[in-house]
């Protein structure tokens, strides 16, 4: 399977990843190499194969229902570029 | 032409866990922002997710109660988008393997109809932060306190034909979560709202029209409204010429309308994977079984035993047996004034009245049931009138006290001696004589009528104490006597 041009610009842009005009083609082309690999693979009869969550053979353990953690706002903000009144500020995302 | 309205709901419940689905930060409403949001909440490089096993059992409790599979296998999976109030850049949920798959809700309709709707699914997943877009110029505030908050999403089929089917359903799942004691329920601090997703088609017609999606209402009334002005909009549109166009809307509570958030056509496309972080959750028969044990009494039986235990109409059953603190208010008052139809009654009319006019939840209502219990023993000792009752009520909920004390005070005690009643009685005869005479000269027949007039006049004179049977009685004695 080959991609083109519009789909790098379409997982870049969900991405949020600003890409070069004279690298989409390379990115086109290793993308494309990937999804061969998953054809290849695809090729394969895995009828009695159980689909995999996780690449562990384990379960998820449990964590009780405790409240362990303490305020910490302030160590946690110190690295955030604009703080006020506690609450963090970010470029407005609504018109 | 005939229209007919699709509706499918999508119910975001918060699990009332005390910790977050994935981190030990607390769940608490209401705190300074940014005070339990910890490093995993605001996934700083290197934290990994902890699964809270409250989170599982409540989400299994719903699952048993609508009757579901529930996934002895469930994944949690990525879904990617960007937001700033989701620092992860992806809400941990379940697509693939929920840990609730198809159930059902049976709903009763206004004119006592039942219909079954299908749950599609229930499904884990974390709650995102808040952003508050209007108090700094040119930015955006965000508070991730309840960033990791335990979400139970639940997906309807698109089985509902009108808003009010849609609403009786959202209020069955209220009550389902709040009885299963899984969620608080508080739709005005965003525990539990809902997305509704309308569509319209020409009556008869086996394919579906195109949907719109409007999100998070959080109001039982903004629900109806919003679904009635959208399938009007829907039509209106199509009957025009036009057509619906897939979209995410916002319901507007001050216009009274849906406007559209953002254009679907361009399809969000979430890029859900399994995530690496967590591992898969697996449950056995023997964790679901004595889950199954824990479950307390749910809506529909609660409803029928009302009408065994307590004789209550089917109506009366519904409202009192919906609501788990209304129900358990009214059960003490029913036994302490051994009279249920009387405390349905008083539930459902003066204490609802008040409790809705100053919008205070029953469960912090300023009568307790022991004392709106003790109010209703007093009429039905005949100590006060069901009239004087009501004066009491007030006076215990805007100063407090017992019914005895308030009765006691006010002096309110219902005038039962004879002796009391008869002097009033002959007061009032010897003071209206024109309306005596024509009750002497009215047909037999009308004077039951006439009978109200000094009814009013002795129960005036007695502030209202007399006690009414009797005075009744006693007026028609005499009334009678001057006849012949």
């Amino acid at each position: 399977m080959s991609l083109d041009r519009t789909d790098v610009d379409k997982i870049a842009h969900l991405a949020r990843l600003q890409i070069e005009e004279q690298d989409a083609p390379e990115y086109a082309q290793n993308l494309s190499n990937i999804l061969d690999l998953v054809d290849q693979m695809q090729a394969i009869d895995t009828t009695n194969v159980l689909p995999m969550a996780h690449p562990l053979d384990a379960v998820q353990r449990l964590r009780s229902d405790l409240v362990t953690e303490e305020n910490q706002r302030e160590l946690l903000q110190s690295v955030a570029p604009a703080v006020e009144n506690g609450l963090f500020l970010v470029p407005k995302v609504i018109e | 032409m005939e229209w007919e309205a699709v509706i499918g709901l999508e119910i975001h419940a918060q699990l009332a866990t005390k910790s977050k689905i994935f981190s030990g930060a607390s769940t608490a409403f209401g705190a300074e922002p940014n005070t339990q949001a910890c490093a995993v909440d605001l996934a700083l490089p290197g934290t990994l997710p902890a699964f809270n096993e409250e989170a599982l059992r409540m989400a299994v409790k719903f699952g048993l109660a609508v009757d579901a599979e529930i996934g002895r296998k469930s994944v949690f999976d990525r879904k990617n988008y960007f937001y700033p109030d989701l620092p992860k850049g992806y809400q941990t949920s379940q697509l693939f393997h929920p840990i609730v798959g198809i159930g059902h809700i049976d709903i009763t309709l206004e004119d006592g109809t039942t219909k079954r709707i299908g749950v599609t699914r229930a499904h884990l997943e974390e709650d995102a932060g808040k952003s508050l877009h209007d108090e700094f110029p040119g930015m955006t505030g965000i508070d991730l306190n309840r960033a990791g908050t335990p979400l139970l999403e639940i997906v309807s089929e698109p089985d509902m034909r009108s808003a009010e089917e849609a609403v009786a359903y959202v209020r069955k799942v209220h009550s389902l979560v709040t009885s299963l004691g899984i969620c608080d329920g508080n739709m005005s601090e965003g525990s539990f709202r809902c997305d509704c997703n309308v569509s319209v088609r020409p009556k008869g017609q086996e394919e579906y029209g195109t949907r719109t999606e409007t999100k998070n209402i959080n109001s039982f009334r903004f629900i109806e409204k919003a679904i009635v002005g959208e399938i009007e909009r829907q039509i209106d549109l199509i009957e025009d010429g036009g057509r619906v166009i897939q979209a995410t809307r916002l319901y507007d509570a001050d216009k009274n309308e849906t406007r559209s958030m953002r254009s679907k056509e361009e399809a969000n496309d979430y890029r859900y994977f399994p995530c690496p972080d967590l591992l898969p959750i697996v449950i056995d028969d023997d964790y679901i079984d004595a889950i199954r044990q824990t479950l307390p009494e749910l809506p529909d039986a609660r409803k029928a035993r009302f009408i065994e235990e307590y004789k209550l109409s089917e109506y009366d059953a519904m409202v009192l047996s919906a609501d788990h603190n209304m129900a358990a208010y009214f059960e003490v008052i029913a036994k302490t004034a051994k009279d249920a139809k009387l405390a349905a009654n008083w539930v459902m009319g003066e204490l609802s009245k008040l409790l809705n006019q100053h919008d205070i939840d029953i469960t912090n209502s300023p009568v307790s049931a022991e004392q709106l219990g003790g109010l209703l023993m007093r009429i039905k000792d005949d100590t006060i009138s069901g009239k004087i009752a009501k004066q009491v009520f007030e006076v215990m909920w805007s100063e407090g006290g017992s019914a005895d004390e308030i009765i006691e005070s006010k002096g309110l005690k219902q005038v039962t001696d004879s002796g009391a009643i008869e002097q009033i009685v002959d007061e009032v005869i010897a003071n209206n004589t024109p309306q005596v005479e024509q009750y002497v000269n009215a047909e037999p027949d009308k004077r039951g009528k006439m009978i109200g007039f000094f009814m009013g006049q002795v129960m005036k004179a007695s502030q209202g104490k007399a006690n009414p049977g009797q005075v009744q009685g006693v007026l028609k004695q005499k009334l009678d006597a001057l006849v012949n």
